[in-house]
């Protein structure tokens, strides 16, 4: 603050000179060597907020990731510890992941539903996309507006609706494995339409009569033109539909009868003690996902470079 | 107006005609008909252009053919045999389309090599790499389309098409999305191409030159009729409607009443000035008409100047701009009943350049002008922009 009293003149003329870029010097009509540290300061963190922010922003997204990998690695100290922090380091977790059978059991029947969820979704969903794009049909427009609800519509609203129909079918006593995956299927359904539509919609219609002025057939226009083209939507919809329906809590929690899912193992669970080996689990999800998204990556880039 | 029905009627009756016969060809969708009965024939070999403004019902016409619209009516008959209702993967015509519609999955030598493996066909790799020769992209074969620049983008459309040796190869505006110089050069390879390998070659364009400059026949299109169809040449000197006077080059349309016809000459009172026409260049049954005349045929003089055009002589004209391009100077000449006329002449150095406000004398040689039906708008086909069809 030493340099309070310089004149004002200098400080209309410095963003300009300070943009970082080098410049040929110009007479400066006030010359201010006092300021010239301070004006360096700035003009670094002028030049660098952007990636200040980003780094901020990023270690805010990654944190509480890092903190599901470190407790994977926890070793509580005792059994009945309702402390959840680090209290020292074991490979115990990952070893014997399976040390509360339940929890296993919660997860690979998420597993089941969210595979056998994301399946139907994607098949179904992907006819109904290719029906709305490429088809006109009474009722096209209302269809296409009516399959964004279940995305609008609140979960929680869902699911109450969900258990509702399913008690006045006369399930109330079956809800379960069952209920739940045709819970699933629904909310998925949405997700794939979207994302297929989306796909679909972009592409050239020409290039499928193009394949058909070459003698192509229908069947082989789809499948050596549409199909391969359409793929990275479809399977972009199905890790979506895979990833939502392994999460989902509300609607599962409304419709499972005495059946846990992971999620509702998880948030059972919390309210006493937690086993560290949900962490594992956690990591391991962690790792699968940056996996597809590298693998996805990589792919990219080596058609890029072979071309 | 029939005037497409040029058909000779021995042709018609021979069902071994080898070339590709539209008749009675039309296409409605809800509210407009897109192309209303079209007769035409296009003979085997030859390179064909279809000329028309936008939504003149060209590409449709192109569609049908191709097999990816089906018509509403008439049939299309290619070398004696009907084709109107088969499949696209049926037909021997190929199609290089106007986005060229490369499969963007696909290498070019699998870009090119599709038509052929769908046929089953022996020795792919040879014919692929002799086609990708021809089109001069021999070195590009793994590359994928989005690398290419658009008139390599272009070239491989036309090898995936040419591949195949349709009977008829269907050309859509293919040269629109490119820049002109580029353009003119594709003209010249596409013209090289078609005389090399004998196909039948349709070319749907709205680029009057382009269509000029590649076809042997051109058949000018609006609202889904052929207006007039023959050689660039002869549609050009010798226009019969006002819309090809119009939309082929520039023309100034003159109101005048017919006073006399006899067997070789008709005397047109043009505004008080008595201008004749060759009968043959006349192509209108009913007194009135409109007295045609191209910019460049014009001879712009002095008054009382001896101008080299026994004949029609137009005294009382002011030059009111005068535009200089190079190789010619555009005046425009306002005439005494008001109207402004264009005049194109050449810069051979020989003939002086009037000044805006000059009185002069316009005159022209009777055999370039010609006479249309005054029914016509005057105004039809006139300032295309170049917007695709």
């Amino acid at each position: 603050m030493t340099d309070l009293q310089d004149p004002q003149p200098g400080a209309r003329a410095r963003p300009v000179a300070q943009g970082g870029a080098p410049r040929p010097p110009r007479p400066t009509p006030t010359p201010t060597p006092a300021r010239a540290p301070r004006g360096d300061l700035v003009g670094w963190l002028k030049d660098h907020l952007v990636l200040i922010l980003g780094l901020l922003v990023l270690a805010y997204t990654f944190v509480p990731i890092a903190v599901v990998v470190l407790m994977s690695f926890n070793q509580p100290l005792s059994e009945q510890s309702k402390i959840y922090q680090f209290q020292g380091f074991t490979l115990d977790n990952w070893l014997n992941p399976c040390e509360d059978p339940s929890m296993c059991e919660a997860l690979g029947r998420s597993i089941e539903i969210g595979l056998l969820a994301t399946l139907v979704a994607t098949v179904l969903g992907t006819l109904a996309a290719f029906a709305m794009v490429r088809h006109e049909f009474v009722g096209r427009s209302t269809s296409n507006l009516l399959i964004f609800l279940p995305m609008a519509a609140p979960e929680i609203v869902l699911g109450s609706s969900l258990l509702a129909m399913f008690v006045a079918s006369g399930l109330a006593g079956q809800l379960g494995f069952w209920t739940i995956l045709v819970a699933h299927i629904m909310f998925c359904l949405s997700f794939v339409v979207v994302t297929v539509r989306a796909r679909l919609a972009g592409m050239d219609d020409n290039l499928e009569q193009a394949a058909m002025d070459l003698y192509a057939t229908p069947a082989q226009t789809f499948w050596r033109i549409t199909f391969p083209l359409v793929f990275p939507g479809i399977l972009g919809a199905a890790l979506l539909s895979f990833s939502l329906s392994f999460d989902d809590f509300i609607i599962t929690n409304l419709n499972s009868g005495n059946t846990t899912t992971f999620p509702m193992y998880v948030y059972g669970v919390s309210r006493r003690t937690v086993p560290m080996q949900i962490n594992v689990i956690g990591t391991v999800m962690i790792v699968v996902s940056i996996a597809i998204v590298v693998a996805g990556e990589l792919n990219n880039r080596r058609r890029r470079v072979s071309l | 107006m029939s005037q497409a029905a040029e058909i000779d009627p021995a042709a018609q009756l021979d069902a071994a005609y080898d070339g590709l016969r539209l008749a009675g060809l039309t296409k409605s969708f809800a509210a407009f008909t897109a192309v209303d009965d079209l007769d035409l024939d296009v003979p085997r070999g030859s390179f064909f252009a279809l000329l028309g403004p936008s939504g003149c019902g060209k590409t449709t016409t192109l569609r049908m053919v191709a097999g990816l619209d089906s018509p509403t009516s008439g049939t299309i008959t290619l070398a004696g045999q009907d084709i109107t209702r088969s499949k696209p993967y049926q037909r021997p015509v190929n199609t290089v389309f106007q986005s060229y519609a490369l499969f963007p999955h696909l290498d070019i030598f699998e870009n090119v090599a599709f038509g052929l493996r769908r046929r089953k066909q022996r020795d792919v790799e040879t014919q692929v790499a002799d086609m990708l020769d021809l089109v001069e992209l021999g070195s590009q074969a793994r590359k994928r389309p989005a690398q290419l620049s658009g008139g390599q983008q272009q070239r491989v459309a036309l090898a995936r098409a040419l591949i195949n040796k349709p009977e008829v190869l269907l050309l859509d505006e293919p040269l629109g999305a490119l820049d002109l110089k580029l353009r003119r050069s594709m003209q010249i390879e596409l013209k090289r191409i078609q005389t090399e390998v004998g196909l039948t070659f349709i070319h749907v364009t709205h680029d009057q030159e382009e269509a000029m400059t590649m076809a042997d026949t051109v058949a000018v299109m609006n609202k889904g009729l052929i207006e007039q169809m023959g050689a660039p040449a002869e549609l050009y000197e010798n226009p019969r409607s006002t819309f090809v006077a119009n939309f082929l080059g520039q023309s100034n349309l003159i109101a005048g009443t017919i006073t006399s016809r006899a067997s070789d000459v008709v005397t047109v009172d043009m505004h008080g000035i008595t201008v004749s026409v060759p009968t043959g260049r006349t192509h209108t049954d009913g007194d009135a008409g409109w007295v045609g005349i191209r910019p460049e045929k014009v001879l712009i003089g002095e008054p009382g100047e001896e101008l080299d055009a026994p004949g029609n002589t137009i005294p009382g004209g002011v030059v009111t701009d005068v535009s200089f391009v190079g190789v010619s100077t555009q005046y425009l000449v306002r005439m005494p009943w008001g109207q402004e006329l264009q005049v194109f002449q050449q810069n051979t150095g020989r003939v002086r350049m009037f000044r805006v406000g000059e009185s002069v004398e316009l005159s022209w040689r009777p055999e370039y002008a010609f006479v249309l039906d005054q029914s016509q708008d005057a105004s039809a086909g006139a300032q295309q922009v170049g917007v695709d069809g």
